[in-house]
């Protein structure tokens, strides 16, 4: 097993026994990396002599040992902002943006010296379930090469599955965290909307974005989630709440626990191959000694309507700010302002994107406001309810995470409702701001990576945790790895 | 055919926070451009808005002093359109709960006190401003983004220029008592639109209105009014309708001009602001609010014509503006001579500071210096006549009163006996006028002060010159 194929907490452990110092820990990833990123195309930006510079500093300066993160390379999604170093969303209208500011999660793992190691892809603005609609490059799966990562995180899922980072951050919007995680063959955890903070992350729609993680196992999740979590004054929707350790529970076992199983699942075309992992987890988590019930939800249909039109609404207003007039692409050849505005949005944002700000705008404007907006934060109410009558009898839900696996680049490109399709189970999540975490159980025929989905209420981070930490024993996923 | 004039105003004015509404940039006027700027006001990607505590707190207070019932629970929305002057492509307002419901303004017309009522106060952000006159181009200055207004909305309650003027006057005198605005008008900190339409007398239904937008001074608001309630009565008279729309007013020509029409009006699909949260506000709070509200100009009055005996006239005066008020309650508990000082303020003070282009902000003198002029005058050192030269020299900043009168040698002859040695020189020189009074004619007392007066400078107390010349003549008399 090479260095960078390590977790984060065996990484600190050979940190500490000083098996190799940082700078070792910095150069594999760095060798790693160019050597597989040709193959994948995850990363937007490599900020490598960076890496080492800092790798170097916390070896001679004996940093190391601090804290739980410092000293480990990740990578960063590219719509979180990252002060002098170029953020872009992967969209052609921010292709030269440099913020001055960082986002909050990133200047919390500078304070830990965690060490990025560089920006990478996704769906422009993260509106895709694909990473597909990256103005730059396509990322693809490292378990078949011709499959997509998922998305809209990608880059994310694909850094961490490849070795090529001990950990990412990604932002989940409706299940850009989970969907790709799952479809990666990693662990993504959404946190409880307003646990981590949202500022310094690109807006896509934000009653429903959360920054999240991507990890090679649930112990890390729980790491990285003790690092970024916290009250931030800068973010108004961010919870003020007392610090917690989410290790601590992590390893009690899940015979305390009450799984909730939805009765209709299959219902939603769920692949064959995804049945039969969810029944092995079931099974398991009985002969865990949980206690396993049959819970309704009978709304992932208006979910998905609802949640294309909060999520395209607030987009259509979130992204107006790009007009080419303080920063970001400027179309050359315009007559007067409003010709600049029109042509620096119609050349500046791909068609995905297009295609939700004219959504959210219709269903703004007015005559078509209380049809669509205001029905569509009726549905979200009720689905709130719908999940507070659920764990009433549950303490987490298992259901998949996405009813498929990984699916040809190219073959839902056409198809936007079928690609909108991909987020059935992971969109009722975001639209009741609950936490859910993905983590992979088994490979299907093909040899991609099936991934379920555990579920639970308003800050039940750590009961999720314990739940996958136990189902993450029983499978023992990481006996796979993808062939690079 | 009788007309009447219908006109609702909305009334934006910025707060006189510290910091914009939802970054820590100062809101100060007239600085370089683009020196009050941030990611946040900027409109950078993935910032987020913090809103401002002191906004809702002065915002709380505009309510109050203006009567309404204060919302328990409020929230921002986005009102979304493009424009190079507004980073963020929609303004962060309040929509359909705002902040402020239902108050009432008095105002007073032709002595009669007629309520108009306030339909709502919100907060909302200003916008950047954009510098046309540049060989570069269009410029943008963003230094105002940010900036914290609230508009107050009021029923269509006023009928005609002259009560539009009036309303907008006690507006902003309220907002200037309650140290919400500064309301200067010439840095645009309050700004005035106008709706009017004209109907029949006795009509009961609104005529089709127009609006105006930005009038940014009193004499504008009356004007333009004016301008279009004519304009809209002549169309009528002609069989015309009234089309709905914005109209410019053009303050230089003193004419109204269609803008753009109500069709052509955007759809700003307001939708709740997703990066704040609502905006909760106790009871307690309120009274609080409440409590702390400074005296109205109206209670004010009151009270001075009550504790202080001034005439209805002159509490009006003193109150109208917070500054002479202030002035005239600090004088008047150093002196103690309340009419007097009032007179001071309401006459004398207004000449100077207008030749002098000063306001009761810039005055150069304290009430110290207002009350020890007066207590001079009250002690007999110096006459009314001369103490109107003393306070020329106190706007000249010559120094206090008492040092002004000691420098000129401006003291009344306070010492009899030396009074007395020159009113025994002026009788024994004018012997025809002794003659004269003990003829009868007693007009010659009046020839002796005039000849004392000038001896002395004029600076013998007349009082006690006059006591002494009766009492040197009538002895001269029975000699
Ligand atoms: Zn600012």
């Amino acid at each position: 097993m090479s260095i960078n194929n390590l977790t984060i907490h065996e990484t600190k452990e050979a940190l500490k026994e000083g098996k190799f110092s940082t700078e070792e820990l910095v150069d594999s990833y760095i060798d790693h990396i160019e050597k597989i990123d040709p193959k994948v195309d995850a990363f937007l930006l490599k900020c490598l002599d960076r890496a080492k510079d800092q790798a170097k500093k916390i070896d001679s300066e004996k940093q190391n040992d601090t804290c739980s993160l410092s000293g480990i390379p990740y990578a960063l999604k590219d719509n979180i902002c990252t002060k002098g170093i170029k953020t872009t969303a992967a969209s052609k209208m921010l292709y030269n943006f440099i913020p001055p500011y960082n986002a909050d999660v990133y200047e919390r793992l500078n304070s830990m010296n965690s060490i990025m190691l560089g920006k990478v892809n996704m769906d422009e603005f993260a509106m895709g379930s694909s990473t597909e609609n990256s103005a730059f490059k396509v990322t693809k799966n490292p378990w078949d090469l011709s499959t997509v990562p998922g998305g809209s995180s990608g880059g994310s899922a694909v850094a961490v599955a490849s070795d090529m980072a001990a950990f990412a951050l990604g932002t989940d919007t409706g299940g850009s965290i989970r969907q790709p995680a799952s479809l990666c063959g990693v662990v993504g955890l959404k946190p409880t909307y307003g646990l981590v903070s949202r500022f310094g992350l690109i807006a896509f729609a934000s009653s429903l974005d959360q920054i999240g993680t991507f990890a090679k196992d649930v112990e890390d999740t729980a790491i990285i989630l003790n690092a970024i979590a916290g009250h931030d004054p800068k973010d108004s929707t961010s919870l003020d709440l007392p610090k917690k350790d989410y290790t601590d529970q992590l390893k009690n076992g899940t015979k305390e626990l009450t799984i909730g199983i939805l009765k209709n699942y299959k219902a939603e075309g769920v692949q064959e191959e995804v049945q039969t992992a969810m029944d092995d987890a079931i099974a398991a988590y009985k002969s865990m000694g949980a206690k396993v019930v049959e819970v309704d939800f009978r709304y992932f249909k208006q979910a998905l309507a609802a949640y294309y039109i909060i999520a395209c609404a607030e987009a259509s207003s979130n992204l107006a700010r790009y007009d080419g007039v303080r920063y970001g692409f400027r179309a050359k050849d315009y007559t007067d302002y409003i010709d600049m505005y029109y042509k620096t949005r119609s050349e500046g944002f791909g068609s995905e994107v297009k295609r939700r700000i004219m959504l959210g705008t219709y269903a703004l404007s007015s005559g078509y406001y209380d049809a669509y907006y205001k029905k569509a934060m009726q549905v979200r109410t009720v689905i709130i309810n719908e999940y507070k009558k659920i764990f009433d009898q549950c303490d987490v839900l298992l259901t998949p995470t996405s009813a498929t696996t990984a699916f040809k680049i190219g073959e839902k490109m056409n198809d936007p409702l079928q690609m909108y399709m991909s987020d059935t189970f992971t969109v009722p999540i975001n639209i009741a701001g609950i936490p859910a975490i993905s983590i992979p159980a088994e490979l299907d025929h093909k040899g991609l990576p099936i991934g379920l989905q555990i579920v639970g209420p308003v800050l039940g981070e750590e009961k999720i945790l314990q739940a996958a930490w136990a189902l993450e024993k029983h499978f023992d996923f990481r006996k796979n790895q993808p062939n690079l | 055919m009788e007309y009447e004039v219908v006109v609702g105003m909305e009334i934006h004015a910025e707060l006189l926070t510290k910091t914009k509404i939802f970054c820590s940039c100062p809101t100060k006027f007239g600085d370089p451009e683009n020196t009050h700027t941030c990611p946040i006001c900027l409109g950078m990607p993935g910032v987020l808005p913090v809103l401002n505590k002191s906004v809702v707190k002065y915002a709380v207070r505009a309510g109050l002093a203006l009567n309404c019932k204060i919302a328990n629970f409020s929230k921002m929305d986005r009102k979304n359109y493009f424009y190079p002057d507004l980073p963020k492509a929609y303004q962060t307002s309040q929509y359909d709960r705002p902040l402020c419901l239902g108050g009432t303004v008095n105002i007073n017309v032709n002595g009669k006190t007629k309520p108009i009522g306030i339909t709502r106060i919100h907060i909302e952000e200003d916008a950047g401003k954009l510098l046309h006159e540049s060989s570069d181009g269009t410029l943008v200055d963003v230094n105002r983004c940010g900036v914290p207004l609230i508009e107050i909305v009021s029923e269509p309650d006023i009928r005609g220029p002259e009560e539009a003027r009036i309303f907008a006057e006690k507006v902003r005198n309220t907002l200037e008592y309650t140290g919400v605005s500064d309301c200067k008008m010439e840095e645009g900190s309050i700004r005035f639109d106008v709706n009017v339409s004209v109907r029949e007398k006795g009509s009961k239904e609104l005529g089709t209105r127009t609006e105006m937008k930005n009038l940014n001074s009193f004499r504008a608001l009356e004007r333009a009014i004016k301008y279009e309630s004519k304009r809209q009565i002549i169309e009528l008279k002609k069989g015309h309708s009234i089309v709905q729309e914005t109209r410019k007013w053009d303050d230089v020509k003193g004419i109204s001009s269609a803008m753009r029409s109500k069709e052509d009006a955007q759809d700003y699909r307001y939708f709740p602001e997703p990066d704040l949260v609502p905006i909760v506000i106790s009871d307690d709070e309120i009274k609080k609010a409440k409590d702390q509200l400074p005296e109205m100009p109206e209670a004010k009055k009151e009270r001075y014509m009550a504790e202080y005996n001034l005439p209805e006239y002159d509490a009006n005066l003193i109150t109208s503006t917070k500054e002479t008020a202030r002035f005239f309650e600090s004088t008047v508990n150093l002196c103690n001579h309340p009419k007097q000082v009032a007179n001071w303020l309401m006459v004398d003070i207004p000449a100077h500071l207008k030749e002098k282009d000063l306001t009761m902000d810039t005055i150069p003198f304290s009430p110290e210096d207002l009350a020890e002029l007066i207590n001079l005058i009250q002690d007999g050192t110096i006459s009314g006549k001369i103490a109107k030269s003393v306070m020329e020299k106190m706007f000249d900043e010559e120094g206090s009163p008492k040092e002004i009168v000691e420098k000129h040698n401006w003291a009344q002859m306070q010492d009899t006996g030396e009074l007395k040695s020159i009113i025994e020189k002026i009788v024994q020189d004018n012997p025809k006028s002794v003659s004269d009074i003990a003829a009868g004619n007693k007009k010659a007392y009046g020839f002796l002060t005039g000849q004392v007066m000038k001896a002395t400078k004029g600076k013998a107390n007349p009082q006690l010159a006059n006591k002494i010349i009766r009492e040197v003549v009538s002895k001269k008399i029975d000699e």
